[in-house]
């Protein structure tokens, strides 16, 4: 699929290599110097000039992250939040998608058109109403309270919807003929077909559930609860200006996992949005 | 197998279609209940908000009618507040599609790290915005930050970004186009990719020069990126949070706040649900409004392949 790219006059690409290059220092610095502060020593980081390369590298800031604020609790609350949110989404949208695309029912439109407009809806309008409806059930500062609002997922089911429409029908005709049921048909085949796209749901709900900073903010007020974005940004309170190197090993410790998902699954993860962009 | 064939009568196929209903339902009802009532429902909740008068604690909820709408929209910082959010949302996204379209069609052509450079370019877009934002707050730091140190080459004084109301707002909407220009490439790039190469060919051919090729060829050809990104950069815009919350909580003296920091603190602050209802409402109104010109423009300017 994929076209040979243009072919330009030498001038005209040395001057394009030269603006790429310029862009990816100035995306890439910020990240360079969050990490290089966070093995600098305190003096050394309120010095002016400020220094490109740590003179007397050290670890001690990660320690002492860790321990000014609950960090493993957060990284704990952040980690099931995460999974069982992206378990929960992927399981929704495989399972709602598989009836929008197999179970030929009437009303079955009226459900996607259902869908269609949860799409619509910014979540950031409902934090007033989400949040009362968490506080009667007496769930603030519970992992079902972090967790339930975000449980469902119109965008993956309407990503999931998509790939199945693209599977050959023929497969689902031959194994109903042998006899196997939906509930069969969907766990055999439905299912390992539709990997890559299951595989884009999940790694689309890790990301965005990983970062989730309004609403853990919103229904969690003590560190037991506290997801890592929040956690992060108490550290940043408590220790104030004072101690640059402590609170970028801090953001570092937030961010790391998520970029060794993205080094691991960075094909999957740009394919997945450049695709999602094309068909929708 | 084929022994199942004959016995599907009338009364089977009748059961089985209701067995298949049973199932469609046990199928998407987790799904569908969740969105009902946390999505669905909570819109109905903000209208009723929006024309109450209540503090979250008080039995009472009494009805106010449009009362809370005149006094929010008649607010001195209502204003401000919605010039904040036209300005943030329209800098921001002007930037990163702007930027975000010079860089694909730069990354766009055989350069050996292309693949590394559009990695580095996407990353911050998969960064948590609140650790983002404490970094890049170590960065404008006036004395000891990174960016006052690349000003003090250009013998550029630095101003004092966050403390200031004149650049606080330079200072989030730097942030949030440098984490998300890199989408918009990615988005590009996936479109530029699609675009058929003899078209340029052919262009050529009719004596098109590298601005009309991009007029005829490219630009038509990635109109359905553009309007996909212009939707979604807009809708996200119209909802970040996390940055300026961490970077400036809405201030110095309201320079950031934008809507939906206004309805946090409306909401969460204040505890004024009135009032926090009525700014949901704003925007959910303003953000149909939004979708549905992008809507009607797109249908005259995009072409789809």
């Amino acid at each position: 699929m994929h076209n040979q790219p243009q072919r330009l006059a030498r001038h005209e690409q040395i001057v394009s290599a030269l603006i790429v290059a310029v862009a990816v220092i100035i995306i890439g610095l910020p990240l360079y110097w969050m990490l290089i502060a966070s093995f600098k020593l305190s003096g050394e980081i309120y010095t002016a000039p400020p220094t490109w390369w740590p003179q007397y590298p050290t670890l001690e800031n990660y320690p002492l992250a860790w321990q000014a604020v609950p960090f493993a609790q957060y990284y704990l609350n952040s980690v099931i939040v995460t999974a069982i949110t992206t378990l929960s989404k992927t399981t929704l949208a495989t399972l709602t998608a598989y009836a929008l695309v197999y179970l030929p029912v009437r009303g079955r439109d009226a459900v996607f058109v259902t869908v269609l407009a949860g799409l619509m809806v910014p979540q950031q309008i409902l934090i007033v109403p989400n949040f009362l409806t968490i506080a009667n059930l007496g769930w603030l500062n519970t992992y079902q309270g972090l967790i339930l609002p975000g449980a469902a997922t119109a965008f993956g089911t309407f990503l999931m919807r998509q790939y199945f429409l693209t599977l050959p029908s023929e497969i689902f005709e031959a194994a109903q003929i042998d006899g196997a049921g939906h509930l069969q048909r969907l766990w055999t085949i439905a299912v390992p077909l539709a990997r890559p796209a299951i595989v884009t749901t999940a790694l689309f709900a890790i990301v965005s559930e990983w970062n989730e900073y309004l609403w853990p903010l919103l229904v969690t007020n003590i560190d037991a609860m506290r997801t890592l974005p929040v956690g992060v940004a108490q550290l940043f309170d408590s220790e104030g200006l004072a101690n640059w190197g402590v609170i970028m090993a801090g953001t570092v410790l937030v961010v790391a996992p998520i970029v060794v998902l993205f080094g691991w699954a960075q094909r999957h993860i740009i394919d997945g949005i450049a695709a999602g962009a094309l068909k929708g | 197998m084929h022994t199942t064939a004959p016995r599907a009568t009338a009364r089977h196929r009748t059961g089985g279609q209701l067995r298949t209903y049973a199932l469609f339902i046990a199928l998407v009802a987790p799904n569908l209940i969740l969105l009902a009532a946390f999505t669905f429902w909570p819109l109905l909740v903000n209208a009723w908000l929006s024309m109450v008068r209540w503090n979250f604690l008080s039995a009472q909820q009494p009805f106010v009618g449009l009362d809370n709408y005149v006094r929010v929209l008649g607010a001195r910082v209502f204003l401000d507040v919605v010039r904040n959010t036209v300005v943030f949302t329209g800098i921001s996204v002007a930037i990163t599609m702007g930027v975000g379209l010079i860089l694909a069609i730069m990354l766009d052509q055989r350069l050996r790290w292309r693949t590394a450079a559009r990695a580095v370019l996407f990353t911050p877009t998969v960064l948590a915005g609140s650790a983002i934002a404490i970094v890049w707050i170590y960065i404008f730091d006036p004395r000891f930050g990174l960016l006052q140190q690349v000003l003090a080459w250009f013998a550029i004084a630095s101003p004092n970004w966050l403390a200031d109301p004149a650049w606080a707002m330079a200072a989030v909407i730097i942030v949030y186009s440098w984490k998300n220009v890199g989408y918009a490439v990615v988005i590009y790039l996936a479109g530029l990719q699609a675009i058929d190469r003899t078209l340029y060919e052919a262009a050529a051919i009719d004596g098109a020069d590298a601005f009309a090729q991009f007029r005829a060829v490219t630009l038509p050809g990635l109109s359905p990126m553009i309007f996909f990104l212009m939707v979604t950069s807009v809708l996200a815009c119209f909802q970040a949070f996390d940055i300026i919350h961490v970077m400036t909580d809405g201030g110095p003296v309201n320079a950031t706040n934008t809507l939906v920091y206004h309805l946090y603190e409306q909401g969460f602050i204040r505890t004024q649900a009135g009032p926090a209802g009525v700014v949901a409402m704003v925007m959910f109104i303003a953000m149909i409004l939004l979708t549905w010109l992008q809507l009607r423009y797109a249908e005259t300017r995009v072409h789809y392949a």
